[in-house]
C-alpha cells in the first residue's frame, strides 16, 4: 500500500500503522493459521470430514433454517420499514427503536427466553402443539430464533431507501391511471428490491453463523437439530482441531462470499 | 407537507391493516419475549431474584463482563479512528481491500472467531509453547475473553466513522494546520469535536455487543465457574442446571442494560437528526 496523492494532512504513517497492526494481529494471523491447519490435512481427510453424514446434516440444517429465516425477515422487515417510513401513528418512534433490540439483547438471553416461550408448556409452545408443531427443540424453533436475530438487518437496509424515494414517481403512475397496488408493484417494489436483497444476504449471513440464541432452542440432537456452529463447538470440545478447522474454513468461505456479494450488489465497493 | 400526502395515498383500512400486522409481528417476536425475561426472573419470588443477582458468582461474572466492555472500547476507539482517518483522508492502493477486511468479523460466526483465537494462543496454537514457557495464561482465562470480544466488535466503530468522516472532508483540519496547530492539537481541537457524536454512537453499539458476546467467549473461556464466566455464560450455566428463575434473573440484568443502550442510541439519533 503506497500513498498515491500527497495530502497536507498528517498522520498517514501512524493511522495506517495502527490499522494494519490491529488487522494483522486480530484477523490476518488467525485466518492464515486456520488455513494452514486445514492445509496440513490431506485432501481425502478433508473430504471425509466435509462429507460425513453428521457434517452434511448440520450444513443442510444451517443453510435451510437460515434461508427460511431470512425469507421471513424480508417479508416482514419490508412491511415494518414501509409502515415506519410512510405512516405516522402513535408509538411509531418506540417501534422504530425496538427494531434494534435483537442487536442489543445478548443472544443467550434471547435464546433462553424463546426456548421457554416455545417449549410445550410455554405461552407459544402450547398453542403450537395443538397444531401439531414442535416449538422448541426442532428445526422450527431454530428458524424462529434466527428470525429474531436477523430482523434488524432487513428493516435497516430497506428503511433508508424508502426514505429517499421520490414520491413524484408514485404520483405520476397514479395520475396515469395505475391503481395503488399496481403502483406499488411496478414503481415502489423495483426500487427497493436491491435493498431487500442486501437485507436478505446480511440476515442470512448472520443466521448461518448464529450460535448463542440457537444453542438453547435447538435441542442439539446430532443429524436432526445440530447446526454447523454447534458441530464445530463439539469437535473442539473433543480436541478434534482438524475437523473443527475444516468446518470453520468452510463457514468462513461462505461468509466471505456473502460479504463480497453484498458489497458488489451495493453498487461496487465504495471507498470514496 | 410530505407526511399528509403519504398518509392519504393509502386508504385508511390498508394503513390500519399494515400497521396492525407490523405491530403484531414485533409484539410476538420482540415485546412478549422481552416482557417474558422480566416475568420469568421474578417467577420464583423476589428473594430468589435478589439471591441470584447478588451471589458471588454473578457479581464476579458481572465484573468480567464489565472488564471486557471497558477494555475493548478504548482499543476499538483507537482502531476505529485510525482506520477511518487513513481511509478517508488519503488515497492509496488497496483501500477497497482494507475496507472489506475491516468488515470481515461482522460476517464471521462467533464460534469460528473463538476457534481462531485458540489457534493463535491455545496450548497447541502458534504462541502456545512460548506463552507456556513464560507461564502466561491466555486461553481459558481473562486475556482470551478480551481478545475474542475485541475481535467480534472491532469493525463497529470504524464502520460508523468512515462514512461520517468521508462526508465531512478534511478542510477544517487543513485550515487548523495552516494556522499553525500541531497535528495532535488539530486532532483534539478539530477532528475529535467533529466526529464526537458518531464516535459515541459507535461506542454504544460496541458496548452492547461486547456485553452480550456469547459464542466466541464460550469457545475460549473454558467456562470455569466463578473464574472465567461472563454474564451471558453464567446465564447458560444456570439455565442448563435447571435454575430457571436464577438464569432469568441474571438475564434480566443483561436485558435491562440492552434497553439502556437502545435508549441512549435513540436519544443520540434524535439529537443528530
Amino acid at each position: 500500500m503506497a500513498k498515491q496523492v500527497d495530502s497536507v494532512l498528517p498522520g498517514w504513517g501512524l493511522s495506517l500503522g495502527v490499522t494494519l497492526t490491529f488487522l494483522s494481529v486480530l484477523l490476518l494471523l488467525p485466518v492464515s493459521l486456520l488455513l494452514l491447519k486445514v492445509s496440513e490435512l490431506s485432501s481425502s481427510e478433508i473430504m471425509a470430514i466435509v462429507s460425513s453424514k453428521r457434517s452434511l446434516a448440520a450444513l443442510w440444517l444451517s443453510v435451510r433454517t437460515a434461508i427460511q429465516a431470512a425469507a421471513v425477515n424480508v417479508i416482514f422487515g419490508t412491511l415494518i420499514a414501509w409502515v415506519l417510513v410512510r405512516y405516522r401513528f402513535f408509538g411509531r418512534r418506540v417501534l422504530d427503536a425496538c427494531v434494534d433490540l435483537p442487536f442489543a439483547l445478548p443472544t443467550a438471553v434471547a435464546g433462553i427466553t424463546l426456548t421457554t416461550l416455545l417449549s410445550p408448556k410455554g405461552l407459544y409452545g402450547s398453542y403450537l402443539s395443538e397444531w401439531g408443531i414442535d416449538g422448541a427443540y426442532s428445526p422450527f424453533g431454530i428458524t424462529v430464533a434466527l428470525v429474531f436475530v436477523g430482523l434488524p438487518f432487513v428493516v435497516r437496509s430497506v428503511q433508508p431507501v424508502l426514505e429517499d424515494m421520490n414520491l413524484d414517481l408514485e404520483f405520476a403512475a397514479m395520475s396515469l391511471g395505475a391503481s395503488r397496488l399496481q403502483t406499488w408493484v411496478k414503481v415502489v417494489l423495483p426500487s427497493i428490491v436491491p435493498a431487500m436483497v442486501t437485507g436478505f444476504s446480511l440476515a442470512f449471513a448472520r443466521a448461518l453463523g448464529e450460535y448463542g440464541s440457537v444453542v438453547f432452542i435447538a435441542g442439539n440432537m446430532p443429524l436432526r437439530t445440530e447446526i454447523l456452529p454447534l458441530l464445530i463447538m463439539t469437535r473442539l470440545e473433543q480436541f478434534n482441531y482438524g475437523a473443527a478447522c475444516v468446518l470453520a474454513a468452510m463457514m468462513l468461505f461462505v461468509s466471505l462470499v456473502i460479504l463480497l456479494g453484498t458489497k458488489f450488489l451495493d453498487g461496487g465497493i465504495r471507498t470514496r | 407537507m410530505r407526511q399528509a400526502v403519504t398518509d392519504t395515498m393509502d386508504p385508511m383500512w390498508v394503513r390500519a391493516c399494515l400497521i396492525g400486522l407490523a405491530t403484531l409481528f414485533l409484539a410476538v417476536l420482540l415485546f412478549v419475549p422481552l416482557a417474558g425475561v422480566f416475568l420469568f426472573a421474578f417467577s420464583a419470588g423476589a428473594d430468589v431474584f435478589l439471591r441470584a443477582v447478588s451471589n458471588a458468582e454473578t457479581l464476579h461474572a458481572a465484573w468480567l463482563t464489565f472488564l471486557a466492555v471497558a477494555v475493548c472500547i478504548p482499543l476499538n476507539v483507537c482502531f476505529g479512528v485510525a482506520a477511518a482517518w487513513a481511509i478517508t483522508r488519503f488515497e492509496f492502493r488497496g483501500k477497497a481491500l482494507l475496507v472489506t477486511l475491516i468488515e470481515v468479523p461482522l460476517a464471521v460466526s462467533p464460534v469460528v472467531a473463538g476457534l481462531m483465537v485458540m489457534l493463535v494462543y491455545g496450548h497447541q496454537g502458534l504462541l502456545g509453547p512460548i506463552l507456556a514457557e513464560y507461564d502466561v495464561k491466555v486461553v481459558f482465562s481473562l486475556p482470551s475473553i478480551l481478545i475474542a470480544t475485541t475481535f467480534v466488535t472491532f469493525p463497529l466503530i470504524a464502520r460508523e466513522l468512515i462514512p461520517l468522516m468521508r462526508l465531512q472532508g478534511g478542510h477544517e483540519e487543513a485550515a487548523a494546520l495552516t494556522l499553525g496547530a500541531s497535528p495532535w492539537r488539530m486532532f483534539f481541537m478539530v477532528t475529535l469535536p467533529k466526529i464526537r457524536w458518531g464516535l459515541l454512537y459507535g461506542i454504544i453499539l460496541c458496548a452492547a455487543r461486547a456485553m452480550g458476546e456469547f459464542g466466541a467467549v464460550s469457545v475460549v473461556s473454558g467456562h470455569i465457574r466463578g473464574r472465567t464466566n461472563t454474564l451471558p455464560l453464567h446465564v447458560e450455566i444456570l439455565y442448563n442446571e435447571y435454575q430457571f428463575a436464577a438464569a432469568f434473573a441474571v438475564a434480566s440484568l443483561l436485558a435491562l442494560s440492552a434497553l439502556v443502550w437502545l435508549t441512549l442510541k435513540s436519544v443520540l439519533e434524535l439529537r443528530t437528526q
